[in-house]
């Protein structure tokens, strides 16, 4: 079986501007509110407080009044593992194909029927994108009217992240198969924090397609496993090959050097290297 | 699946337009639905406000709509508890005890507050108080109404301002927090966003790195009740290096040589360098950059603009805007005129109502504040109407408040859910939220292009609530006489279709009317004396040797802080470095934690003059040692909401109005303060 990227298949992939993101939470209610994620009464144990997107607040350090900070959206980076063949970190270590890589779209699904709760993946993910139910969830009376029959409500006892609005490719798909076409447009399949952004701050669409804004901007290096050709954009943890579908994009040096856990020296040698592949 | 996991019923998926009325930004939204049940708001992409985008509280309003702590009927108050009873009987009461108010001769002290002034809803509140003959409506102490003031004395007339912010090319911030919340939230995150394609730049002056500060070109940290002093020393050096616009100044303006004299001797840059702590050379630089700029915007309204603000400050930004002559012009500053789509027919008033209501107001200035600071004192408020406000949590001394408001004798709260002002009510009239509700929206919170919002049901009523409009319609014709006779409409939507007369057809065919941005025309006078009057700074209360740190409210995008209350949503966003299980953090610099021998985490007791809290420490470089930063909105009691309710501290029980010296709004900005471990 051929399993690569290329040639038809879509690399559904998001690049989040950071200058432009104000740190608003628009993104992280659009997806609670799209993915029928839960709420309990004390969110404030950020460990157990299940956002599938979430918004960190990054500072540069420095003291008053010298200080910048900058917000970063993170959702699952949808990784494609090393040389993008599909084995991401969680996939490879999930005993129950509870996780695992498409390779038509090339999103990480999650199926929360087979998750047995080991907790590998999470484990396995540099990017602490996976959640655990440690409990049913519970809506207060009334309020589980909200739920979209899109995305089943999780149970305790399994893992859960960002799909990407998986469900949303599905009914793309399916309104083109009606329609008898092919393929799907760009604006066809969203993502739901992508359409709230009030700041347009993230964009979303298939890394494969020239005709993509996404590509445009970040221009993946099809011989680099997509690494970004545009300087001022960066994956996170870009040395661990994980070869994420997430690109951020700044202006700001000490932005794009918190994407990576750099050695002293190490970053002035690597900053402006971005049109090398890997090794 | 799970039998004990919610399954969520299938079924035909349809989307309704609707106009969010959660904040005076009413953005277009859209509300998908499934078999007729609404599940999900998105962002309308063709609504002329937000384009598509969607604020985290529009996206919550999902979570208001069925909200199992709402009010579900009406009640009144047996004792300590709320009764359940039904419409007839709840009208009945609030008929019988204004008609007895009426007719002892006290109708001018019945007072009713709302969120806003314009609308038909609070249109027809100010028409019924009008009818049983009080002039007592009160909104919150805002920005609007500030500038409101500000605009009339320097350039004389009524009018509202409009911030041409997208067509600017540099804006000059005085606090006001554009990607915070200011004005219309969404507008404003777009226009920011689209800063860097259009090369404007922003430059924020800000104690504390906000996200405005932080995402601006340039983040300049005065020292906090200093923006008067900064802007005018700003102006100084443009008047100075006669970079101002002399044509305009001369063609319009009176009093300019004597203001630049008193800026010349009182206002050099070193001594406002002095006064702010911003480098001589900084506002230099900025007063240079600002006048050469070709459309240059100055504004004032620190937050999300949802408080006053000093005359003082709001009118030395104002100069800055005047002395570069962007008054009307594209990208710049308009005095809009009132809007004037409501045609309401003359009220009818008998004797008692015309003789009450030429007695004069329980607060002259029209001050919310004022209003609660006055009851209990010389004039009583003898019955109070609320509508979607709450100064028992939102008015500064919020505990003061909630005493006057306790010996209030009669209490009616229109609200639809139990916040802390409507606990103290009598009698409840439940109102309809968003989503059930029918509501003109009109623009305001400083927005150049006028849009006209409809806000339409996309659901019948989950319970046994109103419109507020068709329970006042309803309450007035129980009055009879003058009053019923003055609401002859036989429905809330029948009145709306009447009373918003041509605009009728395009709000209800678009679900709104949107006028096209085109500056004011005609020529505007500004009198620069004004600015030389009014010199007097708004102090702090408090004395520097007993509260030697300065407490500033900080307006966070992701907590509601007015009238509306968070959602569950809106507070599961909200950084563990604002709220950490059931307490707040309030953000200081590492500097003033040594002094006060504090880390990290460390639990605190911050004491003003006005009251004391127990908090948690949230160590930031962002913040300028000597400042205490506090988020606005938390701290709601709210019994049956676990999600919202008891989470942190309300920073109104330790701030308390001031009252500025021109508008009588409350001008408080912050407060002296102390700091020790617990």
């Amino acid at each position: 079986m051929k399993q690569d990227n290329h040639g038809k298949n879509h690399k559904y992939g998001m690049v989040i501007d950071l200058d432009k993101c104000t740190g608003c939470g628009s993104c992280m209610v659009a997806c609670m509110s799209e993915n029928n994620v839960p709420f309990k009464e004390d969110e404030t144990r950020k460990k157990d407080s299940i956002t599938w997107m979430r918004v960190y607040k990054l500072t540069n350090g420095k003291p008053f009044p010298e200080t910048e900070i900058c917000y970063m959206p993170r959702p699952c980076m949808h990784c494609g593992g090393k040389g993008d063949h599909g084995h991401s970190p969680c996939v490879s270590v999930c005993p129950a194909v509870a996780t695992d890589y498409d390779h038509s779209t090339g999103i990480v699904s999650q199926i929360y029927t087979r998750c047995f709760g080991c907790r590998y993946c999470m484990g396995a993910c540099p990017y602490h994108v996976r959640y655990f139910n440690w409990w049913d969830p519970k809506w207060p009376e009334g309020m589980e009217n909200y739920l979209s029959p899109d995305v089943s409500p999780r149970m305790r006892g399994v893992v859960e992240k960002c799909s990407f609005c998986f469900h949303r490719y599905q009914q793309a798909k399916d309104r083109a198969y009606v329609e008898e076409r092919e393929e799907i447009e760009e604006q066809e399949y969203q993502t739901a924090c992508t359409q709230a952004c009030p700041a347009g701050a993230i964009t979303f669409g298939d890394l494969n397609n020239p005709d993509h804004a996404v590509h445009q901007m970040v221009k993946p290096d099809p011989h680099a496993c997509g690494k970004p050709r545009n300087p001022k954009a960066f994956r996170l943890l870009e040395r661990l090959e994980t070869n994420p579908k997430v690109y951020y994009i700044s202006e700001r040096d000490w932005v794009r050097k918190a994407g990576d856990n750099y050695l002293e020296g190490e970053w002035e040698k690597v900053k402006n290297n971005h049109d090398k592949g890997h090794e | 699946n799970w039998p004990w996991t919610p399954v969520p019923p299938a079924g035909e998926a349809t989307y309704d337009n609707t106009v969010c009325s959660l904040c005076p930004g009413n953005c277009g939204i859209m509300v998908r639905k499934i078999d007729g049940r609404p599940v999900k708001i998105e962002g309308r992409s063709d609504y002329p406000v937000n384009a598509g985008g969607v604020c985290l509280h529009g996206i919550s309003a999902i979570q208001y709509l069925y909200d199992p702590s709402r009010i579900k009927a009406p009640l009144k108050r047996e004792n300590d508890t709320f009764v359940e009873i039904t419409w007839d009987e709840a009208l009945d009461m609030v008929a019988e005890r204004l008609t007895e108010i009426r007719a002892s001769g006290s109708a001018d002290k019945i007072a009713c507050v709302t969120d806003q002034t314009k609308g038909t809803i609070p249109g027809l509140f100010a028409r019924f108080l009008k009818a049983t003959g009080s002039n007592n409506v009160y909104a919150m102490d805002t920005m609007e109404k500030t500038w409101e003031i500000t605009l009339e004395k320097i350039h004389g007339g009524r009018s509202s301002a409009g911030f041409d912010l997208e067509n600017s090319d540099f804006v000059l911030s005085f606090g006001a927090g554009l990607i915070e919340g200011w004005g219309s939230p969404v507008k404003n995150f777009k226009i920011n966003s689209s800063r860097k394609e259009r090369g404007s730049t922003l430059v924020q002056v800000e104690p504390r790195l906000s996200n405005t500060a932080a995402n601006a070109d340039v983040w300049i940290a005065a020292k906090p009740g200093t923006e008067a002093d900064l802007a005018l020393g700003i102006a100084g050096v443009i008047i100075k290096e006669s970079l101002f616009n002399s044509a305009f100044v001369t063609a319009s303006g009176k009093g300019f040589q004597e203001l630049a004299a008193v800026l010349g001797k009182n206002y050099s840059p070193e001594a406002v360098a002095q006064t702010t702590g911003v480098k001589a050379a900084k506002i230099i630089e900025i007063a240079r950059d600002f006048a050469r700029s070709s459309a240059p915007i100055a504004i004032a309204g620190r937050g999300r603009g949802m408080s006053a603000g000093s005359v003082r400050e709001f009118s030395a930004v104002h100069l800055l805007n005047c002395i570069v002559g962007n008054i009307n012009t594209k990208g710049g500053v308009w005095t809009l005129a009132a809007q004037d789509y409501e045609k309401w027919p003359a009220v009818e008033m008998d004797d008692l109502a015309t003789a009450a209501f030429e007695q004069a107001p329980l607060d002259s200035a029209g001050s919310m504040a004022g209003l609660f600071t006055n009851a209990g004192k010389e004039k009583n408020i003898e019955a109070l109407l609320i509508h979607q406000a709450n100064p028992c949590f939102a008015l500064g001394d919020a505990g003061s408040v909630t005493e006057a408001v306790k010996k209030i004798p009669f209490v009616v709260s229109f609200s639809s859910v139990m916040d802390e002002t409507t606990q103290e009510a009598d009698v409840i009239l439940p109102g309809h939220m968003l989503l059930e509700r029918l509501e003109d929206r009109p623009s305001g919170a400083g927005v150049a292009q006028r849009v006209t919002g409809l806000s339409r049901p996309v659901i019948e009523p989950l319970f046994n609530t109103k419109n507020p409009g068709d329970t006042l319609l309803e309450l007035a014709r129980k009055m009879e006489g003058t009053i019923g006779a003055s609401f002859p409409w036989e429905s809330y939507e029948e009145c709306l279709e009447a009373v918003t007369g041509d605009l009728w057809a395009e709000l209800s065919d678009q679900g709104y009317a949107a006028e096209t941005a085109t500056p004011p025309g005609g020529g505007v006078k500004v009198d620069f004396s004004f600015i030389v009057k009014s010199q007097a700074p708004v102090e702090m209360e408090g004395e520097a040797k007993d509260f030697p740190l300065v407490l500033v409210p900080v307006d966070n995008v992701r907590i509601s802080a007015g009238s509306l209350i968070s959602s569950p949503f809106a507070i599961k966003t909200v950084s563990d470095n604002v709220l950490k299980g059931k307490d707040l953090l309030v953000e200081i610099n590492p500097e003033t934690a040594r002094a006060n021998k504090l880390s990290h985490g460390d639990l605190a007791v911050i004491e003003t003059p006005k009251g004391k809290a127990t908090v948690r420490v949230n160590l930031f470089e962002g913040i300028m040692p000597g400042v205490v930063a506090m988020a606005k909105g938390l701290g709601h009691v709210l019994d049956n909401n676990k999600y919202v309710g008891g989470k942190g501290v309300n920073i109104n029980e330790l701030m308390g109005p001031i009252v500025d010296p021109v508008s009588g709004l409350d001008a408080a900005w912050g407060i002296r303060a102390r700091l020790s471990r617990a």
